[in-house]
């Protein structure tokens, strides 16, 4: 916080800054739209009420807004490509599609540094396991986008034997964007997506905020094929059932 | 000519050899049957009296009915001509065949992959690990018995999706709901990883080096799979003295597609947009590669119009590449993106001729059996007349004038990396690598397919090796490709783009196929075999992007940990054809 500058809290969430610039004019006017708390207009006028001369200077907004505000235009993307799709990717980082306007130009070749992870490209069961520890690696809040067809279901080669089908099955997904490859202005689009979505988080509910810290999420393991840790606990008797049916498809 | 020379062949080989080799005679085959006992011999004898010293292709087959393991050598002369065939069949149970790697290095991961696709075992190699695959897979993927998970039907088209008037995904009908297949009575408590132990035992000895007084130990470094600088997903396992590399072992497959086994179910055609994502970067000359190998099995010609427009966005896909190649080489010295970026501006103008062709910016699509599959567009072609007279020699220069006489391009890249003539040949290494390293053999001279002998252009050479050469090559290269446009487009014809109708479903007699092309990053090659059917029977892509790291740790020994990020970068690998 820049010095000189007060916050009042309200039991709403609303609040109120006064001193410098009139900083956080544009969170006020972002739309209103989806927000999980909205404020009642009259709370803003009633309770806050500014005086003639800080008019310029002073907007009133929620902290929600003032936190997704920050967050959704400074999304530092993890410099991380498996395919196809990391070279339209790089080509939204260049010149002509530029993503920098939204604030997303700093690309991190470290996870820990990073916000988005962009899955661009082909999941392989090789991959996999290093895809989910670079995931477990970043810290909170993190997001996922898959790009394209690979990332987000399999895509042309989801029927080969090392190919998982869809990142979604390991990490969980926050946007898909379709596509084989998806143009830049695809990708462009699924990051504005991407941010109208972080617009919509509130503060109070994120689980990043919550009481239980979230869970890593299990590597999977490389064995006579891909091994899912949570499949363990009943893989037997899956595995004999698909032994059993294996056998009587084996007899007719 | 070509007839006499291949009888006086048959003859030294048949005085030589008697009934251990045998020329090929099935239907639509080629080539000589060598037995395995022999193959040492044999090899020998053709890389050193018949003068093939390019072992450009390993691959291998398996014929099921046959019951036989066959493997398949293409061998060249670095002087130029038509290809040698030899072949050495085995048995499918516990197949073994003597390695070649001792007579031509280029066999090391071909062999590889073979063992670990196809289970065919090689004797005498020296580190004959999985190399797509990971330790401990179960099974060899391509072997016509075994099938992955989501196995539907041997061939595509599959049946109907929705038998009873409900769709249906694959997951609903296999364990888990997911693309996995374990072995039967496989338990993952009785199970023990394979782990890594053998990657890392096969790097040179860890002792500790004395004789500078400091004991210190080797350390190992792992560099990717992810990693910003090895260009997609590719890991380098380097042992290290200090800073300096001992050993380094190139791991691959993060990115093993299962293009083959694919490849294998799908009809021809279908097969054309899969060779769009092997060198993604390229992919027109990867569907450039592909049609002429079916090309030549179904005896078809594309028209005038269509050769002139196929060497066009050949060689457009050249210039991308190597501006491409070149900035990114330059992120890999430190000059962070900046280049890159001039890079990328020039191949977005070429992007915007391929989305005007063929509606897509990256994965084009092209190319067609016997032709094209779009002629051009209203004014597409003064747009490349544009860019072939105007705006890429411009460019060029400008690129030479930042880069060639900088001084930390020079300092990083003379001297680092070296491949001498006949590593590289022995490597197998191919295009800019090659002729980086003072071998002027480039496919379009060579053994000229399509037009290419009609057009005036010289074969760039440089003769160092070095990572600096390797960079100069593709700007010549670049300057070549241009030449090559301005006059194709001068020349450019009317006429038809197809010949016959464009079909679906193409019939292709049996037999077996190579057709290559010099792709940018080098010697790319189809090996197609037909058995009549609407699939291909193997499938099998000869990738310049995966044999040109053979020489990686050749290249390294000796050098610093930073330069190998270089050293990589002047490769120039795509992920999408290393792994395929
Ligand atoms: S979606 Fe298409 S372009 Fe993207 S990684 Fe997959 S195959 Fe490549």
């Amino acid at each position: 916080m820049p010095l000189g500058v007060s916050i009042i809290f309200s039991g709403s969430g609303a609040w109120q800054q006064t001193g410098g610039r009139p900083l956080f004019a544009e969170v006020g006017m972002a739309e209103d739209v989806n927000q999980e708390t909205p404020i009642p207009e009259e709370e803003n006028g009633s309770e806050f009420e500014i005086p003639e001369e800080l008019r310029g200077q002073v907007t009133i907004t929620t902290l929600d807004k003032l936190y997704n505000w920050g967050r959704r235009n400074s999304v530092w993307p993890m410099m991380f490509g498996l395919a196809c799709c990391a070279i339209e990717m790089i080509c939204v980082a260049a010149s002509r599609y530029d993503f920098s306007r939204f604030g997303m130009e700093v690309m991190r070749p470290s996870p820990r540094q990073s916000d988005l992870m962009i899955v661009s490209g082909t999941v392989t069961k090789k991959m996999i396991p290093q895809i989910v520890r670079l995931y477990n690696q970043m810290p909170e809040p993190k997001y996922v986008l898959a790009m394209g067809a690979c990332a987000s279901g399999g895509g042309p080669f989801k029927e080969g034997y090392n190919v998982v089908s869809g990142v979604d099955k390991f990490v969980p997904v926050d946007v898909y964007v379709p596509g084989c490859p998806p143009t830049p202005q695809a990708l462009l689009h699924g990051l504005i997506t991407l941010q109208e979505k972080i617009d919509k988080q509130s503060i109070q509910s994120v689980r990043w905020y919550s009481k239980q810290a979230s869970e890593p999420i299990p590597i999977p393991i490389l064995g006579p094929d891909l091994i899912d840790p949570r499949d363990l606990p009943d893989f037997a008797e899956r595995q004999a059932a698909v032994e059993e049916k294996a056998a009587a498809e084996a007899k007719t | 000519m070509a007839e006499t020379e291949s009888t006086k062949v048959l003859d030294e080989i048949k005085t030589k050899f008697g009934d251990a080799v045998s020329p090929d005679e099935r239907e639509g085959y080629d080539g000589y049957l060598v037995r395995a006992e022999n193959l040492l011999d044999f090899a020998t004898f053709v890389r050193d009296a018949l003068g093939y010293d390019y072992l450009s292709s390993v691959t291998g087959v398996d014929y099921i009915v046959e019951d036989k393991m066959e493997v398949v050598y293409h061998a060249y002369r670095t002087s130029g001509g038509p290809a040698l065939l030899f072949k050495v069949q085995t048995q499918r149970e516990k197949s073994v065949v003597p390695s070649l790697v001792s007579i031509y290095p280029g066999a090391d991961f071909q062999e590889r992959e073979a063992w670990d696709l196809l289970g065919i075992e090689f004797e005498g190699h020296p580190d004959l690990r999985r190399i797509l695959l990971w330790d401990g897979f179960h099974g060899h993927p391509l072997r016509k018995d075994w099938r992955e998970a989501y196995f539907e039907e041997d061939q595509k088209p599959f049946g109907n999706r929705w038998p009873e008037g409900k769709v249906y995904r694959i997951e609903d009908k296999v364990p888990f709901n997911k693309n996995v297949k374990y072995p039967a009575n496989f338990t993952p408590e009785g199970w023990v990883p394979e782990g890594e132990g053998t990657l890392y035992a096969s790097l040179g000895r860890m002792e500790k080096s004395n004789g500078n007084g400091t004991g210190s130990e080797h350390i190992v470094v792992n560099l990717g799979p992810q990693h910003p600088s090895t260009h997609g997903v590719f890991r380098m396992v380097a042992e290290l003295d200090g800073e300096t590399i001992v050993d380094l072992k190139p791991v691959m497959g993060y990115l093993h597609r299962n293009h083959e086994k694919i490849g294998e179910r799908n009809t021809y055609i279908m097969n054309m947009p899969f060779t769009d994502r092997l060198d993604y970067i390229c992919s027109m000359g990867n569907n450039f590669a592909y049609a002429l190998s079916v090309e030549k099995l179904m005896d078809v010609q594309p028209p005038e119009r269509a050769e002139y427009l196929r060497v066009i966005m050949a060689e457009l896909t050249r210039v991308v590449n190597h501006f491409w190649a070149i900035g990114f080489l330059l992120n890999d010295l430190g000059a962070f993106f900046t280049p890159a970026l001039y890079a990328i501006n020039e191949r977005e103008l070429i992007l915007d001729v391929f989305e005007a062709v063929s509606g897509s910016r990256m994965m084009c699509n092209y190319f067609r059996f016997g032709g094209l599959a779009r002629d051009l567009p209203p004014g597409t072609a003064e747009v490349i007349r544009d860019l072939a007279f105007e705006r890429l020699p411009e460019k060029i220069d400008e690129l030479e004038r930042y880069l060639t006489e900088n001084e930390i391009v020079r300092v990083r890249g003379e001297g680092v990396g070296v491949l001498t003539a006949e590593q590289a040949i022995g490597f197998a290494a191919a295009g800019p690598v090659l002729r980086a390293s003072g071998v002027p053999y480039d496919v379009r001279k060579a053994e000229p397919y399509s037009i290419y002998d009609r057009f005036d252009f010289d074969v760039a050479v440089r003769y160092n090796g070095d990572v600096y050469d390797r960079y100069l090559i593709r700007v010549d290269e670049i300057r070549q490709s241009i030449r090559i446009l301005q006059q194709a487009i001068q020349d450019l014809p009317e006429g038809e783009i197809q010949t016959g109708r464009p079909q679906y479903q193409v019939r292709v007699p049996a037999g077996e196929s190579y057709g290559r092309v010099e792709n940018p990053k080098g010697e790319l090659g189809f090996y197609v075999i037909s058995d009549g059917s609407p699939t291909p029977y193997r499938y099998h892509i000869r990738a310049p992007s995966f044999i040109n790291v053979t020489g990686m740790a050749e290249m390294s020994r000796g050098q610093k940990i930073a330069d190998v990020v270089a050293i990589l970068g002047s490769i120039d690998i795509v992920l999408g054809e290393t792994d395929r």
